[in-house]
């Protein structure tokens, strides 16, 4: 909408086709399980069936000896080897100052298992089809124990234990915020509104499963591994200091291309260890590709929240104060990030774009008999978002304010900023207001009326769903994390190298697996050499050629990976500078870089930038005394603080009241997403983000029984959006750029995940509300809806029965 | 997979006579079931007959007051068949809805009667239609062909050839789809056939049934207000994580007035 | 093991291979074809379409041997002469794909609507790609992506 701009093709703002398409669409790519390395063989892992048993004993006589066969391995040959446990990146430490529970977490089970998929033993064959022939035949003799499937069973009393030691299921009890202070402010409130609401436990689902190609190299002692990662550098780094106990060196980690993440390849899973050490006990590469159903036992979930939460408001509407309760699920080990969810990527957020003068929240963290729950599209925030526009809405239905202008009247005013809130953040800039009102005019809100009376001639009715956003990402300044518990810093790496004909290779330490760095990447060194993006090639994915980077989650390649790259130009620039200087006879006082020129200021005295690359290579008239040979300069860059990306999401809805179908039928939202690099690639972002908020709102649950048996771990029963189930999306921009990094970038990667789904309940619930029916919990599927109008159909009916008559 | 042997006849006797032959044998159409069935090893066949060389069975031909399909014929083949649509075009406009186009292209009429999924969109047309399935040896009306979950009369080695469909007076189909697999959570047939009403319900329970009180109620009166108050009991209904057998009670009956509403 | 002859892309090739391998690992692990993707083991997810007889089917439900004497086109079999499809070239104009997974699977599966449906609205569009699942682009730009090849593709280029 407002981001084009037409005329640019090259640099910064130019919507410029992707470079990387071209091996995709030719069916080029190189995926991680599109690689066969010669004399390769294959894992498949036996994994548990049950979600809590004790292994009396694993029998793999009868795998060892099958057809191509070469090894089957268990716990004990892990335990033997030494190979750590898998480690968790962040320590949380809870109210009383107390570490958080942290269970060991061995790569194949050492004698119990704790969530169905938990690996037990790895068999390698020659074949796929011979290694899972022959995992079949390995014998467990399991002796099932109690367990605790869902989050609302784990803190009852006597539940089943996941750590016995632990002396109950609770891994943390954290808080933040000022809790006397929000007393007060609920002691003077006009109007306390109380909200529960549950934050559904959902799979990421990356299209491409994982997978991992181990290759020990015994002739110069070294290690290969392929791996589908969002992080190869911090998948080197936890196996080399963790998990395989090799040198860095000594491991090169590739993660080629990579068919989605959405957070659930961050994280250091067992498998990536597991082949790199099993090749070097075999001999031979070892490959191991997940399958969907594998998949779903095996990766870590998104979410899985339940909260109590209480907004104090004045007499006029006015937002006093905010308390939470949280219980989030850990699952049954803890996965790589998976403590900083829902602390503090989550109640750090609860302030969202408003202005909240008082906020006290309490966390528990649980563990149950399942996967591990970790970072998920928006990790924390969308939870955070969920939990305050549902309890905002619910509020402007209390005082019967309009649930748009309760929302204007508490907004964070441009003029706030810099917001400290009373969560720990500080927002830098923004202009909520702005996004609320191009997102409403995008809407046709004036239009509504009529929309809704044309549903209702169709026997459907309508409903409009508001929700407005703010989220923390380009995460993060290492010494802030760090204080808060982050075992690793958060900066970003770059490499510009300058060819000497004036073309440009990058390497950066972040990662694309669909965000378009390729193309994004090369936009910020065409717009600060001059160069076309052509002549500019982005390297990513390999620890042997990039610098040593984190990766790519929390929205923060761009601003940070992005800003490092900057950084590294800078010098570059510099550099040339005084090179042209010497070639042009002046003062690098007196020489300017302008339009890919160096040029003496006042002068048509100019250099091309492709002579200074030149000069800096082949340095025969150079200013050799002063300055290196060569045009290549690197940099690390640690943001100062996070960017705050926000804006508002609207939706409108048609539920079939008969069957209880709720259609998304318009989506019109307006976000800040900071400096916008390649608008056709930003609006992307946000589409893919609202499918899988819509998905979490309408489609979406990974589903565990009482017991910990997964129970909908195919596509056949975890409901993925397809195209027809949603509409296309009004995308549209204000943009405020951020105040602390170089471009002004605040990143959009999970904006539609975070922002989207209050806004489908809301819209669900305000179709919903002429029946009078109040509370509805994602994901809003056909039977909820029905069962909702039902039970508020038959609460109307009682209603209107004279008293007495019936009881 | 287990492992099987794999047979490709190019006569219908041929492969007849490769499954009596062999008490592991399986017949092998479209695939489109049984091949995830396979994949996930919930079935182990010795041996797979594949019926892709008989082209004899893919034919479509409506004559006088029937339209036959070959059991080969593909959904998508029955979608698009002019003659079909001309006769029963709610025949057709089912199975343009099965599954999902990638399917249709594999899955065929025969295949899918033959495997008898209790959430499959056929069974619902061949009962309410009045169909006959034409094997090798025999006819077998509908009514006594579907005789449970994932079961039907066919005898082990009984190769369904094609399927006889009465033309109707006029049909339509309802279908609530599962929304991950495709497959029918409920899905409805009302035909207003020379033999009387037939109201036909897959998806709901173990096996694709008729519902007496409906059809009753359409005969006297062929309106969707026919159908006020009138439900199919719970009880035997299915019940599962997407859909409580109330909730497919309810889809039943709400489908079936859809129905009957699309036949005006 | 059986011996199979299969005519890809135009290409014949003979292989050796077990009666149970599938169509998709034909073309993944005997032909190094590896633009057909395994996205699921339940036949929903389409990563894995490929045309036979210029029919749009899911090559993980497919026996190898089932594909004998008929023509089977990958997304490798699409670009002539260097020059994408006029359905590879519409997905790149219109940003119709970001981690690439999906999009062969689409790629093909839309061609076989196009050949259907010369001018496809965007509800046929939508519902005929209920056998696809992306999980980036939300579909919107796929969508756009579909009209735009239709559009090329009537062009006869």
């Amino acid at each position: 909408m407002a981001t084009e701009s037409p005329a640019k093709t090259q640099g910064m703002g130019a919507a410029i086709k992707r470079k990387e398409d071209r091996r995709f669409l030719l069916g080029k790519g190189s995926y991680t399980d599109d690689i066969t390395l010669p004399n390769q063989s294959y894992a498949v892992f036996v994994r548990s069936m049950y979600a809590h048993a004790k292994i009396n004993s694993v029998d793999t006589a009868a795998a060892r000896a099958a057809q191509g066969v070469l090894a089957v391995f268990t716990g004990t040959d892990v335990a033997a080897d030494g190979l750590g446990g898998i480690p968790c990146g962040w320590l949380v430490k809870g109210k009383d100052g107390s570490n958080m529970v942290e269970p060991p977490h061995p790569a194949l089970a050492q004698g119990v298992v704790r969530h169905v998929g938990d690996p037990i033993a790895m068999v390698i064959a020659t074949s796929k089809a011979a290694a899972r022939a022959a995992a079949g035949l390995v014998e467990i003799d399991y002796e099932p124990l109690p367990a605790v499937g869902r989050l609302e069973d784990a803190t009852a009393p006597g539940a089943p234990l996941v750590w016995q030691e632990a002396g109950g299921n609770v891994c943390f009890d954290w808080h933040l915020g000022d809790a006397a202070n929000t007393d007060a402010a609920f002691a003077g409130a006009a109007h306390i509104v109380k909200i529960d609401v549950t934050n559904n436990r959902v799979a990421p689902n990356a299209m491409e499963p994982r997978a991992a190609n181990g290759h020990y190299d015994a002739a110069n002692d070294h290690y290969t591994l392929y791996t589908t990662s969002q992080n190869p550098h911090l998948i080197r780094l936890l196996m080399a200091a963790f998990t395989l106990h090799v040198p860095e060196h000594k491991l090169r980690v590739i993660a080629p291309d990579v068919g989605g993440g959405f957070g659930s390849k961050i994280f250091h899973y067992a498998e990536e260890l597991l082949v790199a050490w099993a090749s070097r006990r075999v001999g031979r590469p070892v490959k191991w590709t997940s399958e969907r159903s594998e998949a779903f036992a095996t990766d870590a979930h998104g979410r899985d929240h339940m909260s109590h939460a209480e907004l104090a408001l004045d007499a006029t509407g006015k937002f006093l104060g905010l308390r939470v309760k949280t219980l989030a699920n850990m699952g049954a080990y803890l996965s790589t990030f998976a403590p900083a969810v829902p602390t503090y990527l989550y109640a750090t957020l609860l302030s969202g774009p408003y202005d909240l003068p008082a906020i006290y929240a309490e966390v528990k963290a649980i563990f149950t008999h399942t996967v591990a729950v970790d970072a998920y599209r928006g990790a924390g925030r969308p939870e955070a978002t969920y939990l305050l526009e549902r309890l905002v809405d619910k509020a402007a239905r209390q005082l019967g304010m309009d649930r748009v202008e309760l929302r204007r009247k508490n907004l964070i005013r441009p003029e706030q900023f810099p917001y400290q809130t009373q969560v720990a953040l500080q927002y830098d800039i923004g202009d909520y207001h702005a996004t609320l009102d191009l997102a409403l005019a995008a809407n046709d809100r004036a239009g509504y009326e009529r929309r809704r009376a044309e549903s209702a001639a169709r026997g459907k009715l309508r409903g409009f769903g508001i929700s407005t956003y703010i989220e923390a990402c380009g995460i993060a300044p290492s010494a802030l994390v760090g204080a808060l518990g982050a075992r690793a810093g958060l900066y970003e790496a770059a490499t510009v190298r300058v060819h000497p004909t004036g073309s440009v290779t990058v390497f950066t330490g972040t990662h694309s697996h669909g965000q378009g760095h390729e193309t994004t990447f090369a936009q910020i060194i065409a717009e600060k050499l001059g160069v076309s993006t052509d002549a500019v090639e982005i390297v990513h994915g390999d620890t042997d050629r990039i610098p040593f980077g984190m990766g790519t989650y929390g929205s923060r390649s761009a601003a940070v990976g992005g800003s490092a790259i900057v950084k590294a130009l800078d010098k570059i620039v510099d550099k040339g500078k005084k090179i042209a200087a010497h070639l042009l006879e002046a003062s690098p006082g007196d020489v300017e870089f302008v339009d890919g020129q160096y040029r003496v200021v006042g002068t048509d005295r100019a250099k091309a930038f492709g002579e200074v690359a030149f000069a800096a290579y082949v340095p025969h008239n150079y200013p050799i005394d002063t300055v290196e040979p060569g045009l290549e300069e690197s940099a690390f860059y640690d943001p100062k603080n996070f960017t705050f990306p926000g804006g508002t999401h609207l939706v409108e809805v048609e539920v079939d009241p008969e069957t209880g179908v709720v259609e998304v039928v318009d989506v019109a939202i307006a976000d800040d997403v900071g400096v916008i690099i390649n608008p056709m690639i930003v609006d992307g972002q946000a589409h893919g983000g609202l499918a899988q908020g819509i998905g979490q709102a309408l489609y979406e649950e990974v589903r565990y029984d009482a017991e910990g048996q997964l129970t909908n771990g195919t596509y056949m029963d975890y409901c993925m959006p397809r195209a027809a189930d949603l509409p296309s999306f009004k995308v549209g921009n204000h943009v405020t750029a951020c105040t602390h990094n170089p471009l002004g970038i605040k990143g959009v990667g999970e904006v539609g995940a975070i922002g989207v789904p209050p806004a489908v309940i809301n819209a669900v619930l305000d179709a919903l509300h002429p029946l009078g029916v109040t509370d509805i919990s994602m994901p809003a599927s056909p039977e909820k809806v029905w069962r909702a109008i039902q039970a508020a159909k038959q609460a109307a009916h009682q209603a209107t029965q004279p008293a007495g008559k019936g009881a | 997979m287990k492992p099987f042997e794999l047979h490709r006849p190019s006569t219908a006797q041929e492969a007849v006579g490769l499954v009596t032959a062999r008490d592991g044998a399986k017949y092998l159409a479209g695939g489109q079931s049984l091949l995830p069935v396979l994949k996930l090893e919930l079935a182990e066949p010795s041996d797979l007959v594949s019926l892709a060389r008989l082209p004899e069975l893919r034919k479509i031909t409506a004559a006088g007051d029937a339209v036959t399909i070959g059991a080969l014929a593909t959904h998508d083949e029955v979608s698009r068949s002019e003659d079909v649509a001309r006769a029963i075009p709610a025949l057709a406009k089912l199975a343009g809805a099965i599954g999902d186009p990638q399917v249709r292209n594999r899955g065929t009429l025969g295949g899918s009667v033959a495997h008898a999924d209790p959430a499959a969109d056929y069974p619902a047309a061949l009962l309410a239609l009045g169909a006959t399935v034409v094997t090798d040896r025999r006819e077998i009306a509908a009514d006594a062909f579907f005789t449970g979950l994932f079961e039907t009369a066919l005898g082990r080695d009984e190769l369904v050839t094609a399927v006889r469909f009465p033309i109707p007076k006029r049909a339509a189909y309802g279908k609530f789809a599962h929304r991950a697999s495709k497959y029918a959570l409920v899905g409805v047939m009302v035909a207003d056939t020379a033999g009387g009403v037939r109201v036909a319900v897959t998806g709901a329970g173990p096996k694709v049934f008729r519902v007496p009180a409906f059809e009753a109620a359409l005969t006297a009166r062929m309106d969707p207000s026919a159908l006020d108050g009138l439900t199919v009991p719970a009880a035997d209904l299915n019940s599962d994580a997407e859909a409580s057998a109330e909730y497919r009670a309810h889809l039943i009956s709400v489908m079936a007035r859809r129905a009957v509403q699309a036949l005006a | 093991m059986a011996t199979i002859t299969l005519t890809v892309n135009q290409q014949t090739h003979t292989i050796d291979c077990p009666p149970t391998t599938l169509l998709v690992e034909a073309l993944r692990e005997h032909l190094r074809l590896t633009g057909t993707h395994v996205g699921c083991d339940t036949s929903q997810c389409g990563a894995c379409t490929v045309e036979v007889d210029g029919k749009s089917v899911k090559a993980c439900t497919m026996l190898a041997a089932e594909a004998e004497g008929a023509q089977v086109t990958t997304i490798e079999g699409l670009a002539k002469g260097g020059e994408l499809h006029p359905m590879q070239a519409a997905f790149r104009e219109h940003h119709g794909l970001q981690c690439g997974f999906c999009t062969p699977g689409m790629i093909m599966s839309a061609n076989d609507l196009c050949r259907r449906v010369p001018e496809p609205s965007e509800h046929e569009i939508r519902h005929w790609l209920e056998g696809n699942l992306c999980r980036c682009t939300g579909y919107h730009n796929i969508v756009k992506a579909v009209r735009a090849g239709a559009t090329a593709m009537r062009g006869g280029k």
